[in-house]
């Protein structure tokens, strides 16, 4: 199961530039590695990340072997309206994960 | 010099040998503790991007590891179907402080015992849980959790008669050279603190910031994990995690830091 810890600010004026941040927990194996035995580890990572803002995609981003775990993303974004930013993440082996910051913009 | 030229080909870590004991040959006879005001924390070793990383907790990876923390700390387990909180209540309350005097004389083991240790011997006694291995997620996760409680208190000095001993054992192993580099703790990390080893800077050993996310490691790892990764690489064979000399070494450090705050969950490159 995955963790993420978001930062979005709750309150903001419309114009302003925002910051938002987004930290997930995945243990990001490259595919490079080999075990003791010398069995190859088998990739795991997350290869896509999506922002919205009320519906529409403001941030994305593709993830590669190199990324290390526990992926941090900052970005900023143009605060237009009060609603809903979302988060998604996808990846190897059918990971998916979602969370959501409320924002009101005055 | 002629040595360290000659040797080019044999690699990173025979040149980090030689150099380190040039540097200990440069120091010879100092081996005297850290003066109380000049004591600093890793932190202030560190970089602007990581020490960027420590203070945001929506930067920070190990708080990632305190969100499974509390989530464990309301679940139920074993056999009693106990959770943490069912005898403890909030943490935020009832754990506040007890990082800051951790490793602690136990009268039932008579010796100290660490946190995670701790944790154990509660889940067994009272949630009649098995114990959770050291280093696994989970007894990190609650260790950093109730870690985080006492983020910004001071290490408290141990006043317990009890546990005098168990200190001067850990002052005694801090100081005692050992391993094929035949270092010990204290030609590093109170002699040369000030100084670099391979580009890294040589700190001053202090505990306060465990359970940490080491960058090294990315991943969150206890002090011990800290402590043996030092014994392997002064060459010397490491102890077994919670091994009374481990503790004793841990009670050691944090009586040598006392006063100094606690910062878990640290980060460290």
């Amino acid at each position: 199961m995955a963790r993420a810890l978001i930062n979005v600010p709750a309150t903001a004026r419309r114009g302003d530039i925002i910051d938002i941040k987004a930290l997930i927990s995945h243990e990001m194996e490259t595919g490079f590695r080999r075990t003791q035995l010398g069995v190859p580890i088998p990739r795991d990572i997350i290869t896509q990340f999506i922002c919205t803002y009320n519906g529409a995609e403001i941030f994305r981003a593709e993830f590669h072997p190199a990324i290390a775990a526990n992926p941090f993303i900052a970005f900023s974004t143009i605060a237009t309206e009060s609603g809903t930013i979302t988060f998604n993440w996808s990846g190897d082996n059918g990971f998916s994960a979602a969370e959501s910051a409320a924002i009101s913009v005055a | 010099m002629s040595a360290l030229a000659d040797n080019r080909a044999g690699g990173a870590l025979r040149s980090l040998c030689i150099a380190m004991l040039l540097v200990v040959a440069a120091r010879a006879g100092s081996a005297a503790e850290i003066p109380l005001p000049q004591r600093r924390s890793g932190y202030e070793f560190m970089g602007r991007e990581t020490r960027a990383m420590q203070d945001d907790d929506s930067a920070n990876p190990g708080m990632l590891w305190v969100l499974d923390g509390e989530k464990l700390w309301n679940t139920k387990a074993g056999a009693a179907a106990l959770a943490c909180a069912d005898c403890h209540g909030d943490a935020r309350a009832s754990m506040r402080g007890v990082a800051a005097r951790y490793p602690a004389f136990d009268a039932a083991a008579a010796r100290p015992v660490n946190l995670q240790q701790r944790i154990n011997r509660c889940r067994g006694e009272q949630q009649k849980a098995p114990p959770l291995a050291f280093e696994s997620k989970d007894l990190l996760a609650l260790a950093v959790y109730v870690g985080l409680q006492s983020r910004g208190l001071p290490i408290v000095p141990q006043t317990d008669e009890r546990a005098k001993p168990f200190i001067e054992a850990g002052r005694e192993l801090f100081q005692r050279r050992q391993g094929q580099l035949n270092l010990s703790c204290a030609q590093c990390h109170d002699d040369n603190w000030d100084r670099r080893l391979a580009g890294n800077a040589i700190t001053q050993g202090h505990p306060g910031g465990y359970p940490l996310y080491r960058l090294e490691w990315q991943g969150l790892g206890s002090l011990q994990r800290r402590l043996r990764n030092c014994l392997v690489g002064t060459r010397a064979q490491a102890y077994d995690y919670g091994e009374a000399e481990l503790v004793n070494l841990e009670l050691f450090l944090m009586w040598r830091a006392r006063g100094m705050n606690i910062e878990t969950p640290a980060v460290r490159p």
